[in-house]
C-alpha cells in the first residue's frame, strides 16, 4: 500500500488535489509549496516534471513548464527535491508528465528513483494502456507506485472497465475531452457522462480534474466524484507576488 | 510488405500509437476503418480520379539530360511540382478529405511547415466544402509568406504557432490541442508520415502512387522496372516513403535520404536528425528525434521550412536503423546551390526542400549506366524570395 491507497482506503468525499509544475516560479520552490499546500489542506499533490512539448496542456501550463526547464529543471534535479520534500510532507505526491523524458531516463530507473524519492503515483498523458501493460506496468508494480489512467466523455464503457481493471487508486476524470486550462463542462451531456460512470460501479473511486477554478466547480464535481483536482488556476496563482502567503486563501477559496 | 507496418502498429523498434486519451477515440476509429475504406473500390475510383483530373497525375519521369552529363549516370526527375498546388502535399490531402468524408467529419485541421501541405489541405477542403484550419509556425509564416496568402485565398483560417521555435513541431503540438478540444467531428490532416497509428502507414500508401507511377516509367524509359538508386529530402519523411514504397522489397535498389543539415551538423543549428537524434517519443509515435540528455525536444534548424523539424516518422527510423535506407544530410549552401543549378541546367525551380535531393547527386559515385531517380517534391516558386535574397539577384 501506498500513501494513495491508504488516502482512498480512509476517504471517499470532497479530496481536493493541487497539480503545480516543478521547478516554477522558480528552481527552488517546489519544496515550499507542497508544505504550504499540506498545511492549508490540500488532500494529495500532482507535482508536473516539465516538457519541452505538452500537447495535452493549455497556454498556463506550458508557460510553467518552459519557465521551470529555463529555471534548470530535470528529473534528477526533481528526485533530490522530493527528498527534502519528503522530510516536510506526508500526504500522497504524484508525478505527472510526458513519456519522452522518461524512456531518456530509463522506465526502470525512473520508477526506481521515483519510489525512492516518496512518490506514490504517476500520471502520463502520452502513454497508451498497450505500451504501459507490456513494458512498463512490472516497474511500476515493483516499485509500489499507482499508475493513473485518464477517461474522458469519449472512452468507451469497455475500456472504462479495462481502466478500473489496469489501476489500484483512483481514475482520473477529464470534465471533458479538452487541454487544460479550460472551464468546467456541466452541460447535460456531461452530467450525463458523469453519472454513467458513476453507475458503473468501478472499483476505483475517480477524481475530476480539469477545468475545476473555484468552489462552484469543485462542489459540482464532488457530486459526481471522490473529489477534483485543480491546476492551471493555482499555477496562475503562483506568477503572483507573494504567492507563499496567498497559498491557505486559495485553497480556502476552493473548498467554500 | 517485409518493411511495412505490424498489428500494433510498429515498425521494429518504432511507431505506436502515443496519444492522451482525449485522442485514442479518434486514432482507434482511423486504426479500425482506414484499411477498409481505402481499399473499398468506390473510394480508390474516387481517388484515382482526383489525382487524374484535378491533381494531374500521372506526374513526369523526367530524363535530365544536362544532369546526367554532369554526373555520369541516367539521372531522371520524378515531377511532383508539376502536381496541382506544386507538390507532392496533394496526394496525401486527397486521400485524406476522401477518408473524412466517409468517417462523417465537418471540420478539417492541418499543421504545415513550408506551407505546401497547408496549401493542399485548404485546397482539398474548398474542393469539398468543408471548413478549414491550418496551423503554422510563426516564423514559417514570415518565411513561406506567398503559401499564407494563398490558403486565405482559398478560404482556410491560417492559425499562428507561437510557442517553442515556431516552426513545424510548434504547428503540430497546436493541431494537436485542437484536435483534443475537437473530438468529434474533426479529422486532422496530418501531412507527413509521422504521428500516431496509423498516420505513418495511411500517408505512405497515399503517397505510394510516387513509387507506383515511376516502376512503369521506367519501364517505358530503360526497359527495366527498377533504377539502381532512388532519392528523395526527408523533413518527417512523406516524399521519400512515397518514393521509396515500392521499392522496399527490391534489396537492389539502393534508397537515399536526404536530410537538412542547416548550418551543418555539428554547427548547433540543424535538422538532420538521424545524425543527431536518438530513440524517443515525438508526436505520438516511437521514433529518432533531436533532443537533449534530459529528453526534452531540441529545436531545429534548416532554410528549408518543410525539413526544419526535430523528428523522422517511425519507418524511417526503421530503415535507417536495419540499414535499408542510407540517410545523408545536406546543408543550407548546399541544398540553395543545387537549386540554382537546377534551374540553369534543366530550367526547373525546385523547392529548397527538393534542392537538399538534387544536392546530394554531387556527393554520390555512380557507375556509368546507373539509373538514378529523384523525386522533385516541389516547386519553388514559395521559395524566391529565400533564393532572391541569398543571390542577390
Ligand atoms: C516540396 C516539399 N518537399 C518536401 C517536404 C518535406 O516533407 P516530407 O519529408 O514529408 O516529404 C515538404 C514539406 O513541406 C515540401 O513542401
Amino acid at each position: 500500500m501506498n500513501r494513495l491507497n491508504h488516502l482512498f482506503a480512509t476517504r471517499k468525499t470532497n479530496l481536493l488535489s493541487i497539480y503545480y509544475t516543478a521547478g516554477y516560479p522558480e528552481i527552488n520552490t517546489t519544496v515550499d509549496i507542497a508544505a504550504a499546500l499540506e498545511k492549508a489542506g490540500a488532500d494529495f499533490l500532482e507535482i508536473g516534471f516539465p516538457y519541452s512539448d505538452p500537447v495535452a496542456d493549455g497556454p498556463t501550463i506550458q508557460h510553467s513548464s518552459q519557465q521551470a526547464l529555463d529555471n534548470g529543471m530535470t528529473l534528477n534535479v526533481l528526485f533530490e527535491q522530493l527528498k527534502e520534500l519528503r522530510k516536510r510532507v506526508t500526504i500522497p505526491v504524484l508525478l505527472m508528465g510526458y513519456v519522452n523524458p522518461i524512456v531518456q531516463y530509463g522506465v526502470e530507473r525512473f520508477c526506481k528513483k521515483a519510489a525512492e524519492a516518496g512518490v506514490d503515483g504517476i500520471i502520463v498523458p502520452d502513454l497508451p494502456m498497450y505500451e504501459y501493460e507490456s513494458m512498463y506496468a512490472d516497474f511500476f508494480r515493483d516499485n509500489n507506485l499507482s499508475n493513473i489512467f485518464l477517461v474522458t466523455p469519449q472512452t468507451s464503457p469497455e475500456r472504462i472497465r479495462k481502466i478500473d481493471e489496469l489501476s489500484d487508486s483512483f481514475i482520473y476524470l477529464l470534465s471533458s475531452s479538452s487541454i487544460t486550462g479550460g472551464s468546467l463542462n456541466v452541460s447535460d451531456n456531461i452530467a450525463a457522462y458523469y453519472t454513467r460512470v458513476k453507475a458503473m460501479g468501478l472499483k476505483n473511486p475517480t477524481i475530476i480534474g480539469f477545468g475545476i477554478s473555484d468552489n462552484a466547480t469543485f462542489t459540482k464535481a464532488c457530486q459526481y466524484a471522490s473529489g477534483a483536482i485543480v491546476g492551471s488556476k493555482f499555477v496562475q496563482l503562483l506568477a503572483e507576488e507573494n504567492f507563499m502567503d496567498k497559498i491557505p486563501g486559495f485553497i480556502k477559496s476552493i473548498r467554500g | 510488405m517485409k518493411y511495412g507496418v505490424n498489428e500494433q502498429g510498429y515498425y521494429g523498434d518504432f511507431g505506436g500509437a502515443y496519444v492522451p486519451e482525449m485522442l485514442y477515440p479518434n486514432v482507434e476509429e482511423l486504426r479500425q476503418r482506414y484499411l477498409t475504406i481505402i481499399s473499398d473500390p468506390d473510394f480508390k475510383a474516387e481517388f484515382d480520379q482526383l489525382l487524374k483530373d484535378y491533381v494531374g497525375r500521372p506526374s513526369p519521369l523526367y530524363f535530365a539530360k544536362r544532369y546526367s552529363e554532369k554526373y555520369g549516370a541516367n539521372i531522371f526527375l520524378k515531377r511532383e511540382d508539376l502536381n496541382h498546388t506544386g507538390s507532392h502535399k496533394i496526394n496525401n490531402a486527397i486521400g485524406q478529405i476522401l477518408l473524412a468524408r466517409r468517417l462523417g467529419k465537418k471540420r478539417i485541421i492541418a499543421e504545415t511547415g513550408a506551407g505546401q501541405h497547408g496549401v493542399a489541405t485548404a485546397t482539398v477542403c474548398a474542393l469539398m466544402g468543408i471548413e478549414c484550419v491550418v496551423y503554422m509556425g510563426e516564423i514559417d509564416m514570415a518565411r513561406q509568406a506567398p503559401n499564407v496568402s494563398r490558403m486565405k485565398m482559398l478560404g482556410a483560417k491560417v492559425v499562428p504557432a507561437t510557442s517553442g521555435s515556431k516552426t513545424l513541431k510548434d504547428a503540430t503540438n497546436e493541431a494537436m490541442r485542437d484536435w483534443i478540444a475537437n473530438p468529434v467531428d474533426t479529422h486532422y490532416i496530418i501531412g507527413s508520415v509521422v504521428g500516431p497509428y496509423p498516420y505513418p502507414d495511411m500517408v505512405a500508401r497515399f503517397q505510394s502512387i510516387i513509387s507506383f507511377e515511376t516502376r512503369k516509367q521506367l519501364l517505358e524509359h530503360t526497359g527495366k522496372e527498377l533504377p539502381e538508386y532512388v532519392m528523395a529530402c526527408v523533413g518527417g519523411g512523406s516524399n521519400a516513403m512515397g518514393m521509396f514504397y515500392h521499392f522496399l522489397d527490391d534489396e537492389s535498389v539502393k534508397l537515399i535520404a536526404v536530410e537538412a543539415a542547416g548550418k551543418g551538423v555539428d554547427s548547433g543549428h540543424s535538422a538532420a536528425t538521424t545524425f543527431l537524434g536518438k530513440e524517443g517519443v515525438l508526436h505520438g509515435s516511437r521514433t529518432i528525434l533531436m533532443q537533449t540528455d534530459d529528453g526534452q525536444v531540441v529545436e531545429p534548424y534548416s532554410i528549408s521550412a518543410g525539413l526544419d523539424y526535430p523528428g523522422i516518422g517511425p519507418q524511417h527510423a526503421h530503415l535507417y536503423k536495419i540499414n535499408r535506407a542510407q540517410y545523408a544530410s545536406v546543408t543550407d549552401d548546399e541544398a540553395l546551390q543545387a537549386g540554382l543549378l537546377c534551374c540553369q541546367l534543366e530550367g526547373i525551380i525546385p523547392a529548397i526542400e527538393s534542392a537538399h535531393a538534387l544536392a546530394q547527386l554531387d556527393k554520390m559515385k555512380f557507375k556509368k549506366d546507373d539509373n538514378v531517380v529523384v523525386c522533385l517534391s516541389g516547386r519553388g516558386d514559395k521559395d524566391l524570395d529565400t533564393y532572391i535574397k541569398y543571390f542577390n539577384y
